[in-house]
């Protein structure tokens, strides 16, 4: 689960990492009163989405599609600006280079102070899993795409790694700083950060943190001008607090719903809508319909004991979706029987109702009687033999459709 | 022979009284896998009957071992316990046997968990963990054999291909090929689709190579890490036995996880393009479609002089 900056510098705060004062901001008046709380002069006003390059992202009219202001990250030195600024992001779509064409609507907003920059570092904490440790990758050319410093110019990307859960040293955390060629205070501040950073870390279950940049002010102070952090899902249990950071709004509704049920799902751009069980058959059965010509729709895996309603849920999701022409159902009963995915589909159409084509492939427990129960349904389901002959049927029907 | 896993391993169910544990507890028996006891903490001292068989259960994993001499123990414990349960069980073979097999199948534990356990794990030299979030391992006899998990006893067949893979229904299909072509396995290792995970496919490949009933290896990938690329460097150096591979997620777009916590292509690392690259680079066969699995792996038999055209 991903949270906001603002969210993300609310947990920095609390485990004592250096940020900068700021509000979060729901509309234009909030964001000229945080800017008189904030004591006026330089502040940044930060469009708060899920995803990154907002800087350099370009926000647009939702109806009209008009450009509305380039750059999502701005900063103010009046109150005119900052009316000028909020109300040019908020309520717009910003498109950004990972948002995709589409963009995400602009809901919250961060009005935070400025600061005096000497260097601009990047600080990144996650788990790595070719060596099953903690790592923290710094480099000195921060406030830039840190893929793009990887490949230009690696040399300059320090690591540190941890075993198990106690986090880093002392020791290790002050190397690294001094692989930055931070010195006096800064190297100390720096060595605090991380031991802190770590701690939260472990404690609050991150997936990931990411700070990028990470400055050194004038004065020699360390602070974490910009946070990324990702909560692991897998440990929400055990952080009920979480509930409550969760933004729903940026969150595709059919992902959710599809999630909330069991089911994977993700939405892809083709038109041929698939339903597997097993996430490796299901990325699989993408890339065979891609292989004979075709453009999978989207990823769904029904998961391991899919039952009757999660199939029909499963089916519904592909159907909502006006680009999916035909689908394919691949099924590898294992703990599956395919005699109850039979009756799942025919009571999905027979619900939902069917005006594309619909091809069938059943392997496995019971799939004698599961081919005789869509065979014996007198609905216009196609029956395969295998994925390769599903996939070239399903491509073939929706072409001859069109 | 086989990999890990005899024919007769003694196994124990860690969580046999719960829903999963019972039902794959029944399917296992009725495959034939010999489950000497469970452990429910709470639960000691009680039974539970699988497939007829009246198996008892402990509260520890350290008494159900000495009681019942168990090499083997498989866990259908939910993820909040399930980090814990590994680490027990762990402990326990090594301090009574100094040696032991563990199989999680177990989907959802939390990362760092799964790094507490993979460190505590490297003091115990001589266990074994397979998993979390897999379908386990199976070692087909010719009647019955030892099914260690919650794959479909069924579509196996004693025989000489070794598989393994990150994914289970994937593994099904590769399995249902190799018995389509008249052949048979002698393990199959699920290594699960998690980020941090105990065994991965070089120790499986290691053990494959030096199992002298496994004359070829079908090696299943999927998106994100580099496994495959490390698996494909170590086949170039040490392989002698062919082996065909398959590589899921051609058509995942990057930075979304598709369905497997560690399925995900992430700054443009992990794509199926740079596995496959790689997999062909070490002499794999690689099979662009999982249904063609069975007609590689003939070719490859044929190639290496270990199948009649």
């Amino acid at each position: 689960m991903n949270i906001h900056e603002y969210q993300a510098k609310k947990m920095f705060r609390d485990a004592g990492v250096p940020v900068l004062d700021g509000v979060h901001c729901k509309n234009v008046n909030d964001a000229i009163k945080a800017y008189e709380d904030l004591g006026k002069g330089t502040v940044a006003v930060k469009s708060q989405i899920h995803a990154g390059g907002r800087g350099k992202g370009v926000l647009y009219h939702p109806k009209t599609g008009e450009l509305v202001m380039n750059g999502g990250v701005k900063i103010a030195t009046s109150l005119e600006e900052v009316e000028q600024y909020s109300s040019g992001i908020l309520g717009n779509v910003l498109v950004t280079k990972q948002t995709g064409d589409s963009g995400k609507l602009v809901r919250n907003l961060y009005v935070e102070s400025g600061c005096d920059i000497d260097h601009e570092y990047y600080l990144a904490m996650l788990v790595d899993r070719g060596s099953n440790s903690l790592l923290v990758m710094a480099s000195v050319e921060g406030g830039m795409d840190i893929e793009e410093v990887a490949e230009r110019n690696p040399e300059s990307i320090h690591r540190i790694y941890s075993r198990g859960k106690n986090g880093f040293s002392e020791e290790q955390s002050l190397s690294l700083g001094g692989n930055l060629e931070l010195t006096g205070k800064s190297l100390s501040e720096f060595s605090k950060m991380i031991l802190r950073l770590s701690k939260m870390f472990i404690e609050s279950d991150c997936g990931m943190i990411e700070i990028n940049p990470l400055v050194k002010t004038g004065g020699g102070d360390m602070i974490a001008l910009d946070a990324k952090i990702s909560l692991d899902d897998n440990a929400s249990f055990r952080h009920p607090e979480w509930e409550e950071m969760r933004d729903l709004d940026e969150e595709e509704e059919v992902e959710i719903r599809a999630n909330q049920t069991g089911l994977s799902y993700v939405k892809l751009d083709g038109d041929i809508g698939c339903m597997v069980n097993g996430a490796g058959l299901a990325m699989a059965t993408m890339d065979v319909i891609k292989l004979y010509g075709g453009e999978p729709a989207n990823f769904l895996d029904v998961g391991g004991g899919a039952d009757e309603d999660q199939v029909t849920t499963a089916f519904s999701i592909i159907l909502e979706d006006p680009n999916v022409k035909g689908i394919l159902v691949n099924i590898f009963g294992g703990i599956m029987r395919c005699d109850i995915i039979a009756r799942g589909i025919i009571s999905a159409v027979n619900k939902l109702g069917l005006t594309r084509p619909l091809v069938v492939r059943l392997a496995g427990t019971n799939v004698e009687d599961g081919k005789a129960i869509l065979s014996g349904s007198g609905l216009n389901i196609h029956t395969a033999t295998s994925l390769s002959d599903g996939a070239k049927r399903i491509v073939n029907l929706v072409k001859e459709a069109q | 022979m086989s990999v890990w896993v005899g024919e007769e391993a003694r196994i124990l169910i860690q969580g046999i009284t719960g829903k999963q544990g019972g039902f794959h507890g029944t399917k296992m028996a009725e495959y034939g896998s010999n489950i000497v006891g469970g452990v429910t903490p709470g639960k000691g001292g009680t039974t539970v009957s699988l497939n007829g068989r009246d198996v008892p259960v402990f509260n520890r994993v350290e008494e159900a071992i000495i009681q019942t001499d168990a090499e083997v123990s498989v866990l259908y414990v939910p993820p909040p316990f399930a980090g814990a349960a590994i680490k027990e069980a762990a402990a326990a073979f090594h301090n009574i046997r100094g040696e032991g097999l563990i199989v999680c199948i177990t989907e959802g534990i939390p990362i760092l968990d799964m790094l507490d356990v993979t460190s505590e794990l490297e003091r115990y030299p001589l266990v074994r963990l397979i998993g979390p979030n897999c379908p386990g391992i199976i070692t087909p006899g010719e009647i019955g054999g030892s099914k260690i998990g919650i794959m479909p006893g069924q579509i196996h067949r004693k025989g000489r291909i070794g598989i393994v893979s990150k994914s289970g229904t994937l593994t099904y299909e590769a399995v249902a090929q190799t018995t389509g072509i008249g052949e048979g396995q002698s393990t199959c290792i699920g290594i699960g689709g998690d980020p941090i995970q105990g065994t991965g496919f070089i120790d499986c490949l290691e053990a494959f190579e030096q199992d002298p009933q496994t004359e070829a290896i079908v090696l299943i990938g999927e998106i994100g890490g580099s496994a495959e690329e490390e698996a494909a460097l170590w086949i170039r150096k040490n392989g002698t036995k062919p082996v065909v591979g398959f590589v899921a997620g051609s058509t995942a777009p990057p930075g979304k996880r598709m369905g497997h916590a560690g399925a995900i292509i992430s700054g443009g690392k992990g794509t199926a393009e740079e596995k496959i690259k790689a997999f062909e680079e070490a002499g794999i066969y690689v099979a662009n479609d999982p249904s063609v699995i069975g007609d590689v792996l003939k070719k490859a038999l044929v190639d290496a002089g270990l199948a009649a055209k």
